[in-house]
């Protein structure tokens, strides 16, 4: 009987331990070329938009800038050599969970070059309309000190009718984004200077 | 009587051709054939889990206990499957995000499972081998064959090529949810009509 038991038990944690094993090995394997096709298929549609006017690949000239702890990737948008754009990741919390945010600051008139959506679980039909261009476009060249709020929290933001949450949710990725930027800015500035001078 | 390897290889494609003769498996069926392009995508991934699960499973079929073979079972395709899924990621990522949830879903296919109990765990691992294979391709071939319908009649195309004439209106419901039980059904029907043992 207690034979019976302990075979049980031992095969099946030999065959979940196996099995475990060769998934680790297999995530390692895919892991990196996973975060590539992410980054290609996922961010750089977004950032095209975002950094409509670049004329590098964004995507190649990315920058790991760690602030307070947290590493950001900051993609880099240029007008022939001269730098002129940056976008980075924001989040907010909408109405279905977290809204993932591209946004995209011109450093030259410190405005919103534009921003795009990532990823959102809002409800179709409804709040996935955030990521129709014509709300996204109402973010486009304002001001970084601009107040990102929607209308009803007396900011300046028109919200989708019928999906005001969901539009919250855009707005407060917006301002945690910007409220990064002078920061960022600095870094940014001090690794491009850094890189030019090593040329 | 013993089937040859032969047999057990094609009676996938007809005496036992999943969903049509089992009528196992219905949730991807009617879920992800809007597009021929993804039938063809989930097939092939619910291919390959089937025949390395049933490799596996034949090879351990004398080590596991019985009392606990669902789990071990369970585990050994959950493994394949998130394989599967990492893979489609690294390797083919569009259809991986259009296929989405039901990659994950495959676990629960019955078809895997059912195969696993009915076959794999009584038969040789060669035996097993040509089964699952068998029986991945007769389920990618009737995924196939039901998307390239729904495609057809609901936009127009094939495989995303447009194969309709110029003024044709496609019919926006074959590609919607009762589309897939329309076409499922028709096709059910007409296959009953052919006897199981020609």
């Amino acid at each position: 009987m207690i034979k019976e038991y302990l075979k049980m038990i031992i095969v099946l944690t030999l065959i979940a331990a196996v099995c475990g094993f060769l998934l680790s090995a297999v995530k390692t394997f895919t892991f990196e070329r996973i975060e590539e096709q992410i980054l290609v298929n996922v961010k750089g549609p977004a950032l095209k938009n975002v950094l409509s006017q670049s004329t590098n690949n964004p995507i190649n000239d990315r920058l790991e800038i760690e602030l307070d702890g947290i590493i950001h990737t900051v993609f880099i948008g240029k007008k022939g050599d001269q730098l002129y754009a940056v976008a980075y990741e924001s989040e907010g919390n909408g109405f279905g969970g977290a809204i993932g945010v591209m946004l995209g600051i011109d450093i030259e008139k410190s405005t919103i070059s534009g921003i795009g959506i990532l990823t959102h679980q809002e409800t179709p039909g409804l709040g996935s309309r955030i990521s129709e261009t014509s709300f996204t476009d109402k973010f486009k060249g304002r001001a970084v000190s601009d107040n990102f709020k929607v209308k009803k929290d007396n900011g300046s933001i028109d919200a989708i009718s019928g999906a005001t949450n969901s539009s919250r949710g855009v707005c407060s990725a917006a301002e945690k984004g910007v409220a990064l930027y002078s920061k960022l800015k600095v870094e940014i500035l001090k690794k491009i200077n850094k890189r030019s001078d090593k040329k | 009587m013993k089937k040859s390897l032969l047999q057990e290889f094609f009676k996938g494609f007809w005496e036992i051709l999943p969903p049509f003769r089992l009528v196992l498996g219905l949730c991807p069926i009617l879920a992800v054939t809007t597009l021929a392009e993804n039938g063809l995508g989930m097939g092939i991934a619910t291919t390959f889990v089937l025949f390395f699960s049933n490799i596996l499973i034949a090879l351990l079929k004398n080590v596991i206990p019985k009392k606990v073979r669902i789990a071990a079972f369970i585990i050994i395709i959950a493994t394949f499957v998130v394989i599967v899924e990492l893979v489609m990621k690294a390797y083919f990522f569009p259809i991986s995000q259009k296929l989405g949830l039901f990659i994950p879903l495959i676990v629960v296919n019955c078809i895997i499972l059912g195969r696993a109990e009915a076959f794999a765990s009584k038969n040789t691992v060669l035996r097993s081998a040509a089964d699952g294979l068998g029986v991945g391709l007769g389920f990618t071939m009737s995924l196939v064959l039901i998307s390239s319908l729904r495609e057809l009649l609901g936009a127009g195309s094939v495989f995303g090529i447009e194969v309709m004439w110029s003024g044709f209106e496609p019919f926006g419901f074959m590609v919607q949810a009762p589309g897939a039980f329309v076409c499922l059904g028709m096709i059910l029907a007409l296959i009953n009509l052919v006897p199981k043992k020609i």
